[in-house]
């Protein structure tokens, strides 16, 4: 116990942590390119094929073979997919017609506008919500006033407010995604573990410091899961806006091949509606996981817990 | 007998501040939680020094109040009464009940508050350049070498999520020492820890501890740790707190684990244990009862 | 119990922030109300404001529809349409879901298929449905239900793959059969995630029931003029028929009915799940 001791523990050389090659060398495409091939290896993949076979065929089954009374008027999947991949389609809309795109443009564009300006005023005032107690006691209140009506209530409303056709569906899709964003944001402040700020503070970050470099980045996940709600609101907002009162669009499709009796359109509408929702939300959880790298990694390699 | 280690190049020894002390002085500090009337009492009539340059542990059981002391030094929480000094600087007292939380008495948590959106490195070098006090370039010419001291080398642009909690709390302990403070604030570091790896941080500790010759301020429910770590053990009554038994360690530094076994430690040990285990059969009865 | 619910409602009215929250809703209504005037008042008119009618002539309004039968039959009638469309999807996808959480097979099978229908809105269904099924009232239902349907499940799936699996192991070595493991821990740890899903899924059940009121014309009961056809057929009619002070106290009338559903839900879910402690 009178020796010096040296540094044994600091210089010991050992490796800090069990994943520290892999950690510095795996970039995000390479990490994604692994999961899949490990997902290919599951059975995952072909219980996915026996789910599809079993919806698919019962439908096929039920409309085209056994004839079943209810589905008697309903198109089978064979009527749907000729049609949808026709040159000539019956009832004008197919992936060869330039109508199909049209629309799905329309609707996609009204979307894009609403769910990035819902987003531009709902992270702010989420942010702030969450971040000034004294914010929330004046706002909070009205916010929650108005939420409880649902979106298409407004219809009427906003036709009456805004001049044109696109303004009133637009300022629908707007308000609901609004509301989902601004609230998860609010959650996702309240929910940071209050170590954090108090961390700053010690290090000497000043009131606005704290806000940028801990509250921002750190509410960064709850505001990504609250962005995929919002984007799945608005296509739902849009879409009954579209059926009511739109020209153009996919619900308008939708509706205007129901008055029409144009059925197979309705599912061919209906399935590409499925998809470009899909693929949106896709798109907001792919940015959120390039954003949060720190995340994925954490996610990805188990972490230590 | 007691050896100091030679002086070497030590880029954690944090720069010359020549008023750095460390020393605090908590003066018949009481806190009440909630009304007052119906609130409960957590901190009773607290009083006793932390020397500077030293290692000060403070022992209790779980609930105690300890927490409430040091969040009342690192000027999170309020003290109902009482006053509370470092090196002679009013921290708080009578006509200001809260701290400001600042650079000179930095705390390092429980569950670890590295930031987890940032690297390591861009961890280490938050304080001083939140502050203004570096360049980006000389902060991490810094952390570099700070951090490369405490055996950190390597994993500069990891994410704290990709490195082990013992190696998150050495990360911490650096970032904290970057800021040159006058004391390091530890509430129960080491808690969540398995034992093996506790041994490993403790010597860590003192490693950082001997090259850096911060403050330290340290709180755990775990006698061993205390004893093994500390020049001074205060050990606390259940809540409310307050000193039950003040000791100065004279096993001499640098420590290693074989302090373990010696025969100091166990007298020690003995003469403490039945304090400790006093306290603890109160507060698992007051917890009992708190239905 | 009754002094310390008076003490907490005292508390409560107090309070700053309930007299902050009370200013800024007055600053609200005030604003409305101006801005509904402004032509009046100012000369010219704001640009969105001064369209809608003024929160006073809305009060009016709300007072001579809350004395008519018609307007509660209205109310009733969506009402009805929210619960048994809510009811269908709580009891169908509570049991689907947790037999996804529970056998990764039949997780394997259903979720790729489930996971391709959610993103197509409820609202894309009323079509499909009404050529399904025979009567108008059951295709609403079945959309209604499909609103509900796939939030109640994924949060069951969600609570159900969240449990410890170290409660299944206690009681394993404790001698539980299969059917008490699922009865006695399953269902209790999920019933926390069921009653989120549950609130949030009435809010979106609302919404569809509107949402498809205001398409299909009110339903069956819609042919019959104005008395009946629920309260998202009321507001349609009273915009076809221009009494704009109609739309917005049907508006307000459908959110105070969704608040007071949630509200009730979240009431049942703390009365189910007393173990959840409030800080």
């Amino acid at each position: 116990m009178t020796e010096a001791s040296p540094a044994r523990v600091l210089n010991s050389d050992l490796p800090l942590s069990p994943a520290d090659d892999a950690a510095h060398s795996i970039g995000p495409l390479a990490l994604a390119a692994h999961r899949f091939l490990l997902w290919l290896r599951s059975p995952r993949p072909y219980l996915m094929l026996v789910g599809f076979t079993l919806f698919i065929g019962f439908w096929y089954l039920a409309v085209e073979v056994w004839k079943l009374p209810r589905f008697s008027e309903m198109p089978g999947p064979t009527v749907v997919v000729r049609e949808w991949f026709s040159r000539n389609p019956t009832y004008g809309l197919s992936i060869f017609t330039p109508e199909y795109y049209m629309h799905i443009w329309v609707s996609t564009r009204r979307v894009a506008i609403a769910f990035f300006l819902a987003t531009a005023i709902g992270v702010p005032l989420g942010l702030f919500l969450g971040w000034s107690e004294r914010f929330k006691q004046y706002i909070f209140p009205v916010f929650e006033l108005l939420r409880p009506i649902p979106p298409l209530a407004w219809v009427p409303l906003a036709i009456v407010m805004f001049k044109g056709s696109e303004t009133p569906i637009i300022f629908l899709t707007f308000l609901a995604s609004f509301y989902a964003t601004a609230l998860n944001t609010m959650l996702g402040v309240e929910s940071i573990d209050v170590s954090y700020t108090r961390a700053a503070s010690c290090l000497g970050a000043t009131r606005w410091q704290v806000f940028l470099h801990v509250i921002v980045p750190g509410s960064m996940p709850f505001i990504f899961t609250g962005l995929q709600i919002s984007v799945g609101v608005a296509w739902f907002s849009l879409v009954a806006g579209e059926m009511v009162s739109g020209q153009y669009g996919l619900g308008y499709v939708i509706n205007t091949s129901y008055t029409m009796v144009r059925y197979p359109t309705i599912v061919i509408g209906m399935i590409t509606l499925g998809i470009v929702g899909y693929a949106t939300s896709a798109i907001v959880r792919l940015v959120g996981a390039y954003l949060m790298q720190w995340r994925t990694r954490e996610l990805a390699l188990g972490g230590d817990r | 007998m007691s050896v100091r280690p030679a002086a070497t190049h030590i880029n954690l020894a944090v720069s010359a501040q020549p008023t750095r002390k460390g020393s605090v002085r908590i003066t018949d500090v009481v806190k009440v939680y909630g009304a007052a009337g119906a609130g409960v009492l957590a901190v009773d009539h607290c009083t006793f020094d932390v020397p500077p340059g030293e290692i000060t542990v403070v022992v209790g059981p779980s609930g105690c109040g300890k927490t409430t002391l040091l969040n009342a030094i690192a000027g999170f929480h309020s003290i109902s009464s009482g006053s509370i000094h470092l090196d002679d600087e009013l921290l708080c007292g009578p006509q200001k009940l809260k701290a400001r939380p600042g650079p000179d008495r930095i705390v390092v948590f429980q569950n670890g508050a590295l930031f987890p959106w940032k690297t390591n490195i861009e961890n280490v070098t938050f304080g001083p350049i939140m502050q203004g006090l570096l360049s980006r370039a000389e902060a991490y010419e810094k952390a570099r070498d700070m951090m490369a001291d405490a055996g950190l080398r390597g994993i500069e642009h990891n994410y704290p999520g990709e490195i082990s909690s013992g190696v998150r709390r050495r990360v911490e302990i650096v970032r904290a020492l970057m800021n040159g403070p006058k004391i390091l604030l530890l509430d129960e570091p080491y808690r969540a820890l398995d034992s093996l790896t506790k041994s490993v941080m403790h010597e860590a500790l003192l490693e950082i501890f001997y090259k850096s010759r911060v403050t330290i301020f340290f709180i755990t429910h775990d006698l061993e740790e205390a004893i093994f770590l500390g020049h001074r053990v205060v050990i606390m009554t259940t809540r409310p707190c307050r000193p039950k038994k003040i000791l100065d360690i004279d096993i001499p530094h640098p420590r290693d684990y074989s302090v373990l076994t010696a025969k100091r430690f166990r007298e020690f040990m003995d003469e403490t244990a039945a304090a400790v285990h006093e306290e603890a059969i109160k507060a698992f009865a007051a917890g009992e009862k708190e239905r | 119990m009754a002094k310390s619910f008076a003490l907490k409602a005292l508390g409560f009215v107090s309070g700053d922030d309930f007299w902050r929250g009370i200013a800024s809703i007055a600053v609200f209504l005030i604003f409305w109300e101006v801005g509904s005037r402004s032509q009046a008042l100012f000369g010219f008119a704001f640009p969105w404001v001064s369209q809608i009618p003024p929160p006073s002539s809305v009060l009016q309004e709300l007072i001579v529809l809350i004395q008519d039968p018609s307007f509660w039959m209205s109310a009733l009638l969506s009402t009805l349409r929210v619960f048994e469309g809510f009811l269908a999807a709580m009891v169908i996808g509570i049991p689907l879901g947790l037999a996804m959480a529970v056998s990764r097979t039949f997780y394997g099978i259903t979720f790729p298929v489930f996971e391709v229908l959610r993103p197509i809105p409820p609202l894309a269904w009323v079509p499909a449905s009404i050529i399904f099924w025979p009567t108008q009232e059951l295709s609403i239902a079945f959309v209604t239900f499909l609103g509900a349907f796939f939030t109640i499940v994924i949060n069951v799936i969600g609570g159900a793959q969240a449990i410890d699996v170290r409660y299944f192991q206690a009681a394993r070595s404790m001698g539980s059969s299969t059917w008490d493991i699922f009865r006695r821990i399953i269902l209790p740890a999920t019933l926390p995630s069921i009653v989120v899903g549950a609130t949030v899924g009435v809010g979106i059940t609302w919404a569809v029931v509107v949402a498809a009121e205001m398409i299909s014309g009110g339903g069956s009961a819609g042919s019959v003029g104005g008395s009946g056809g629920g309260l998202g057929f009321f507001i349609w009619n009273s915009y076809v028929g221009g009494s704009y002070t109609q739309i917005v106290a049907g508006m307000i009338s459908i959110g105070i009915a969704g608040y007071v559903s949630s509200a009730v839900l979240r009431k049942i879910g703390k009365w189910l799940t007393p173990w959840l402690l409030e800080n």
